[in-house]
């Protein structure tokens, strides 16, 4: 039976199991439900990407009505790839959650933090898995407003405007989707994914369909912080609890990359998008500025989070020049460095996390000397942060190799060169913050025995990803195929024909 | 002037998309950001809802004697935006009035003195 409805159930799970969380009410058993019910969730996706690899596509009807006129579950290897990385960050995180909350989040709101997390997975999942591009709307909603709500529980009252703007900007860019996803409906006169794509190829080059393509490409760059449409972001993960900050930036934004390949790749096609619109070089230019601007903009900040954020604008900035590469190479980098970056940013936030834990801010003073106070913690944040740089034997590297690789293939050397020089500035902000952690000298004001490693709740977690880092970092035959197999999957017949457009823009 | 009178539908639509977004963009009072969002997801309700409208059809019913039928689906669809509307709007003013206890107001330029700014 479960074989059967194999996917429905990464949306099914968390959705069910949310209520229930929220009537378990002690914060001890809901802790544990939510992490059990995740991790079934986890082992659904792996099984469901065990068999998009083998046999390709899984078509769920749901409620029996068949595509395209019922609401059709779609797993392939792209998104069941995304979802497995959705899937394991939320255990980990959840996890993680029981001690990084007791200082962040207020103990009556304990079950309803689970609660929000767990239709926060079901609506992500719900995103990834859908072929309706009606429902994906649907689901995103869902996932946003448990998204504004787990921002908003933090203690500190800045949250609370941080989760205001988040929403406003948020709805905005839903709501940009939905109008777009009117207008191509309009022309269509469908809302199955695949009936899209076969029916938008009648259209040459119709309005409505281009206006429809705007306003949803506006609308998940909304959703996805890309560059210039970010400024949403910064506030909302400084000011978030420490597991939602991790939880977000390794999930929520990556989706939305996944949302404008589906839409681009999958329900447009690029000849539609890239030769017809010239989106590519839209897409390249806004991505290298992200790059630059944001990678100097954590640079000089002094909240680590706040870094750490714009970091993550940036970050999406490379899984976005990947696609607008238009390659099969620059899509698997993209898709490669959404799993990757969920790595190490969630690593990442969980260190930083840890740190608030045991001393209380998260200033980059607050770093000064906790290279002996808590050593796994930093050692942990000095791994995932060389992966930011992209070192070596790190999957940092890995995601790097590939988009370089895609840009050359391309003979693109600006775009390169461009990637290698960006690492420069992530050299800078990583640096600065273990600079404070392993040459500055403890605060006179603080005591060295309070200030010890982290519980080891918080910190299997955080290793479980440092140690995913170096693992993929190594051995990268299972990422690198999944990747390469989605990308040929989302590529027809893997050919290059818009190479000329990227070149005009590198000369 | 057929231009304007036969898309006149969407002539309102673009108006209350507009008129909201600006509400939304200029408001300094977070109750009216609220607002301004409302309208202008109200704007893409109509939208939805005046698209699906066949000339000289009506209420899809089986009635004998009718052939011509309006499109249903899009007034479904916009169901469940409306709901999913609704959500976004409780959320909104619960947070408001979180930020009113924390704050003491809800003007945005009186608040952003508060904090130190990001």
């Amino acid at each position: 039976m479960f074989e059967q409805h194999l996917a429905a159930l990464p949306v099914l799970l968390p959705l069910i199991a949310a209520p229930i969380t929220l009537i378990l009410g002690r914060s001890l058993l809901s802790w544990g439900f939510a992490t059990l019910v995740s991790g079934c969730a986890f082992v659904v996706s792996i099984q469901l990407l065990a068999a998009a690899l083998s046999d390709g596509v899984l078509s769920y009807a749901l409620g029996g009505w068949p595509p395209p006129w019922g609401i059709e579950l779609r797993v392939d290897a792209v998104n069941a790839f995304v979802l497995l990385a959705v899937s394991a960050i939320s255990t980990l995180v959840l996890i993680y959650s029981k001690d990084s909350i007791e200082k962040e989040v207020e103990k009556s709101k304990h079950s309803l933090f689970y609660t929000a997390h767990l239709l926060c997975l079901a609506g992500l999942s719900g995103i990834l898995i859908t072929g309706d591009a009606f429902n994906l709307f649907v689901f995103l909603e869902v996932s946003s407003l448990a998204t504004y709500t787990l921002v908003s529980l933090a203690s500190d009252r800045r949250c609370l405007t941080a989760a205001f703007r988040y929403l406003v900007m948020g709805t905005i860019g839903a709501t940009f989707i939905l109008i777009g996803v009117g207008l191509l409906y309009m022309k269509t006169g469908t809302l199955n994914m695949l009936d899209l794509a076969s029916r938008i190829e009648l259209y040459d080059s119709n309005r409505t369909i281009n206006t429809g393509l705007a306003f949803i490409v506006v609308g998940i760059g909304i959703k996805m912080a890309l560059f210039p449409l970010h400024m949403w972001l910064p506030p909302a993960y400084t000011h978030a609890p420490s597991a939602v900050t991790a939880f977000l930036s390794s999930t929520a934004t990556k989706v939305a990359v996944y949302v404008m390949i589906r839409f681009i790749f999958t329900i447009f096609g690029i000849d539609h998008v890239f030769e017809k619109m010239g989106m590519d070089i839209i897409l390249m230019a806004l991505a290298v500025v992200a790059i630059f601007k944001c990678s100097y903009m954590a640079t000089v900040q002094s909240n680590v989070k706040t870094v750490f954020a714009y970091s993550s604008v940036a970050q999406v900035g490379y899984m976005i020049l990947g696609l607008s590469l238009v390659s099969v190479t620059g899509l698997m980098a993209g898709v490669l460095h959404v799993f990757n970056h969920a790595l190490m940013k969630g690593a990442l936030f969980m260190a930083v996390g840890a740190v608030f834990y045991r001393v209380g801010s998260v200033d980059i003073k607050a770093f000064n000397g906790l290279g002996r106070q808590m050593p796994l913690t930093m050692a942990a944040f000095t791994i995932a942060g060389l992966s930011i740089i992209g070192v070596p034997l790190t999957v940092g590297f890995v995601s790097k190799w590939y988009l370089v690789t895609g840009a050359l293939e391309q003979d693109n050397w600006v775009v390169a060169a461009l990637v290698l020089a960006a690492s420069l500035l992530a050299v800078v902000y990583i640096g600065r913050i273990l600079e404070a952690a392993y040459f500055k000298k403890l605060p006179d004001n603080v005591d060295p025995n309070t200030v010890k490693e982290a519980p080891p709740l918080m910190l299997a977690p955080m290793w479980v990803l440092v140690l995913a880092n170096i693992y993929f970092g190594i051995d990268t035959s299972l990422t690198t195929e999944a990747a390469s197999s989605a990308a040929e999957w989302l590529f027809p017949s893997g050919d290059t024909h818009s190479v000329s457009n990227v070149q005009e823009m590198s000369k | 002037m057929n231009f304007i009178l036969d898309y006149y539908n969407y002539w309102v639509v673009v108006f209350l998309m507009m008129a909201g977004f600006y509400i939304v963009i200029s408001a300094n009072n977070l109750v009216k950001k609220i607002v301004g969002l409302n309208v202008f997801q109200t704007s893409v309700f109509m939208l939805y809802i005046s698209m699906g409208k066949v000339s000289g059809g009506t209420a899809p019913i089986l009635v004998e004697g009718v052939t011509q039928y309006s499109n249903p689906l899009p007034h479904v669809l916009i169901l469940t935006a409306i709901v999913v509307g609704v959500a976004v709007t409780a959320v909104g003013l619960s947070l408001i009035v979180r930020i009113k206890r924390a704050y003491g107001t809800v003007e945005e330029n009186e608040f952003e003195h508060k904090d130190d700014a990001i």
